[in-house]
């Protein structure tokens, strides 16, 4: 028995020992992405489309294009869980000189590796999560927070709201539900501030992870404070247990709007039938009827539509993840135009291409993106690119676009960003760049 | 043969009493501290020492921490994680309001300061046992998380409240907080700060103290009676234990990620460092470190193992099948040696001595 027992301790001994095996380095003329993904934990069911369009988008590159100006994509995939620590452990094994940069797909995860990324010079791509003020470009040289942060996320739906009050906010009541962490906390400081200029009253309403304990929120929501409207920043289970909560109280909903994490198909199906007429930010259009997609079905799926379908083709989440993986693509092409068609760059010359990455409407319809975005211009000292928002509705059966396209009111957002980075700045001894 | 003690005669207290009775064992940990100091960071990878010693070693100290409490004082408490966040937090408001103050200190300072919260909650141990005081302890967890979640102040108004480590250096040009030192100085850093740490505590549990400790746990009536007081040994466990443990968060937050949120010493960091220390071995400082490389290397070794046998299996999959694996893994091993990890190389210890000739 005891000679069983030490037995088992030296397999587990041995077990321990083959751990941090490194992968083969990426040949030449390939340009590598690792990506983050998460497949498993609670945050999945989102977790999983997104990832799927990307490498799908990553496959339409190398199928019908022969990669990026011959540079064939590779890519490895580490599975985060949505969780901070594995983020960072994900990171440190797929990094690489010739990273082409990184998307961590969640906020937590952004914090964590801002300074790594920086200091490894890897770019990092948050689209519309991560730290706000990131989109500083002088502070935050490797973080790319296009086409829109929270901070502009909150102007636009407080932007909608009072477009659909009659121009005025004067004495409204909205309320804001958040998920409990680095993410729901970044829009906060900017709807107070514009409650402040518009005169309407915000409460705040903090949903713990994951968020199946929404109980108390709604009745107070529903029943108490009565607000005009809801905003929300959830994910995950948070969102769909939202909807349901709401319905319960009777909250009205076309008056609740989620930001773009909180309106996907996993939201609101849940949900069923009460999720009708519920709202979300969005800035890429859903649905199905685009080119790029189509050719997704050509290129990847061999023209079968079903299978497509079967794996999240024509979802919000999907449709997300193939734009996100667009922007990654369209930054590694400019770059290319800097440092050298036809070959492998690495992360910090594709830093170079995301400051110059400059997407038109033309550049849009050439990618087979006509009308599913608005186009993002790129600077050194703006991150962000000056992208846009709409916001959708789900009807029962899709989510439709209801609304003509916001531009964020930019002026004191940047100036916010910049406080916000110069602080940063100083907490850690940084200089920033000069943009010339 | 490996351990035949035949030859080593002890002719005073002071070898008696010596840490490591045994020169084998001497010698070996020796040879382990000199293995890890020079060895490993010429060999190892970046990876290697970014994401799976530096934790380890960190994960070792909060381990060494709840082992004083619960293994060696028998009060169960599931407030480790707010406990670290403590740690976390306190280090990043001394480090940010004096700049000046040597990077060592801090978190001396901030392990100080998180001894003094776990007084404050050891306080229900003098009336409770047990269960109860688990449950007691739960409220430290909460509480603390809410309270550096809530108010801005503890996070210097940052918009998400994430505090995020300033670069500092240990000694002049070695930067070991923050991402901007490099992993071969973070890990030596860690290495020796640790094992310092390691051995205080050692010697702790061997000394007057300790075994005031041990015979609270034991039987704290009896203890009682012969002139301990149930109090002093208490409170004081508390209060060594926060030390340990608020010193871990702060290196957990300052140079393992970084940057960290409240949100990273949930509940979940509790179970951790507790399933830590009873895999490991419920008092054993040996135990804690083992206990520690059973939790943060297992896993990645699973995955890392998959994925190097098959790179093409989906990470999905992985992903679930070191869930199955780790959790058979817990069970197993608690049904074989329900004494922990170090249990069993004390009982390899002792078969050594004998091997080959047995009878």
């Amino acid at each position: 028995m005891r000679f069983k027992s030490l037995c088992i301790a030296a397999a587990g001994a041995a077990l321990l020992t083959t751990a941090a095996t490194v992968p083969a380095p990426a040949e030449a003329q390939e340009q590598y992405i690792p990506l983050l993904v998460y497949k498993s934990g609670p945050y999945a069911p989102n977790g999983i489309p997104i990832a799927q369009g990307w490498e799908d988008y990553l496959t339409l590159i190398n199928e019908r294009d022969g990669g990026v100006g011959g540079v064939k994509l590779v890519w490895e995939e580490c599975d985060t869980g949505y969780n901070n620590d594995r983020g960072v452990e994900c990171y440190e094994r797929l990094k690489r000189d010739t990273a082409a940069g990184i998307q961590p797909l969640s906020t937590g995860i952004t914090y964590a590796l801002i300074d790594r990324a920086t200091q490894d010079k890897i770019p990092l791509f948050t689209s519309g999560y991560g730290r706000t003020s990131a989109a500083y470009g002088p502070v935050f040289p490797y973080v790319f927070s296009a086409p829109l942060t929270y901070w502009s996320g909150a102007d636009v739906i407080t932007q909608y709201i009072a477009d659909q009050e009659g121009g005025s906010l004067e004495g409204k009541k909205i309320a804001l539900v958040y998920h409990d962490s680095a993410y729901g906390k970044e829009p906060i400081a900017t709807l107070e501030r514009l409650a402040e200029e518009e005169g309407f009253e915000l409460f705040l309403f903090p949903v713990a992870h994951p968020g199946l304990e929404q109980k108390a929120t709604w009745l107070q929501i529903g029943r108490q404070i009565r607000p005009d409207w809801v905003a929300m920043w959830g994910w995950g289970v948070m969102n769909s247990t939202a909807v349901k909560e709401a319905a319960a109280v009777g909250y009205p909903m076309d008056r609740f709007i989620g930001i773009w994490w909180s309106g996907s198909e996993p939201d609101v199906i849940p949900a069923g039938a009460d999720a009708s007429g519920y709202k979300a930010l969005s800035f890429h259009a859903p649905g199905e009827d685009y080119e790029v997609l189509q050719d997704v079905v050509e290129y990847v799926y061999g023209g079968d539509a079903e299978a497509a379908r079967e794996a999240a083709w024509g979802q919000v989440l999907y449709n997300r993840g193939i734009f996100l993986m667009a922007m990654q693509v369209e930054a590694i092409r400019a770059a290319q135009a800097i440092h050298g068609e036809g070959e492998t760059l690495t992360g910090e010359q594709i830093r170079d291409g995301w400051e110059a990455l400059t997407l038109t409407e033309e550049t849009l319809a050439s990618l087979g993106m006509d009308g599913f975005t608005k186009p993002v211009a790129i600077t050194c000292e703006d991150h962000e690119g000056g992208g846009q928002a709409f916001v959708q509705q789900w009807d029962g059966e899709s989510w439709n676009i209801i609304s003509d396209w916001y531009m964020p009111r930019r002026g004191p957002l940047k100036e916010a960003y910049k406080a916000d980075a110069l602080a940063y700045a100083a907490e850690k001894g940084i200089t920033p760049r000069t943009c010339e | 043969m490996l351990y035949r003690e035949a030859g080593q005669f002890k002719t005073s207290y002071a070898a008696d009493q010596s840490l490591f009775p045994i020169a084998q064992d001497k010698w070996g940990v020796l040879l382990l501290l000199a293995f890890a100091a020079f060895a490993v960071p010429m060999l190892a990878s970046e990876y290697m020492l970014n994401s799976i010693l530096v934790p380890f070693l960190v994960f070792s100290l909060a381990a060494i921490g709840l082992n004083i409490l619960t293994g060696y004082c028998g009060q169960l408490s599931l407030g480790t994680g707010g406990f670290m966040a403590c740690g976390a937090f306190f280090a990043y408001k001394l480090t940010i309001a004096f700049p000046e103050i040597h990077i060592v200190a801090i978190f001396l300072l901030s392990g100080l300061g998180t001894a003094f919260v776990g007084i404050l909650f050891g306080i229900p141990s003098l009336r409770i046992k047990g269960f109860y005081l688990a449950v007691a302890t739960l409220a430290a967890q909460f509480f603390l998380v809410w309270m550096f979640n809530k108010f801005g102040w503890w996070t210097n108004y940052s918009p998400s409240g994430v505090i995020s480590a300033p670069p500092r250096e240990v000694i002049p040009g070695v930067v070991v907080t923050g991402t901007s030192g490099t992993p071969e100085a973070k890990y030596l850093f860690l290495l020796v700060f640790v094992a310092l740490l390691a051995l205080l505590a050692k010697n702790l549990v061997r000394s007057r103290i300790g075994r005031t400790w041990m015979a609270i746990r034991d039987m704290d009536i009896a203890a009682e009676i012969i002139g301990i007081r149930p109090m002093f040994a208490k409170l004081s466990a508390f209060a060594v234990s926060s030390f340990f443990i608020g010193i871990s968060g702060a290196l957990w937050a300052f140079c393992y990620t970084g940057s960290v949120e409240a949100l990273a010493f949930e509940i979940n960091r509790s179970f951790q460092v507790l399933f830590m220390i009873i895999i490991g071995g419920l008092g054993s400082i040996l135990g804690s470190f083992l206990g520690a490389a059973f939790i943060v290397l297992l896993p990645l070794a699973l995955s890392n193992g998959m994925l190097a046998v098959d790179p093409t299996i989906s990470v999905a999959l992985v992903a679930h099948i070191e869930f199955m694996i780790f959790g058979a893994l817990i069970v197993f091993f608690l049904i074989v040696e329900p004494h922990g990890l170090a249990r069993l190389w004390n009982l390899a210890k002792e078969k050594l001595r004998l091997w080959p000739f047995p009878y």
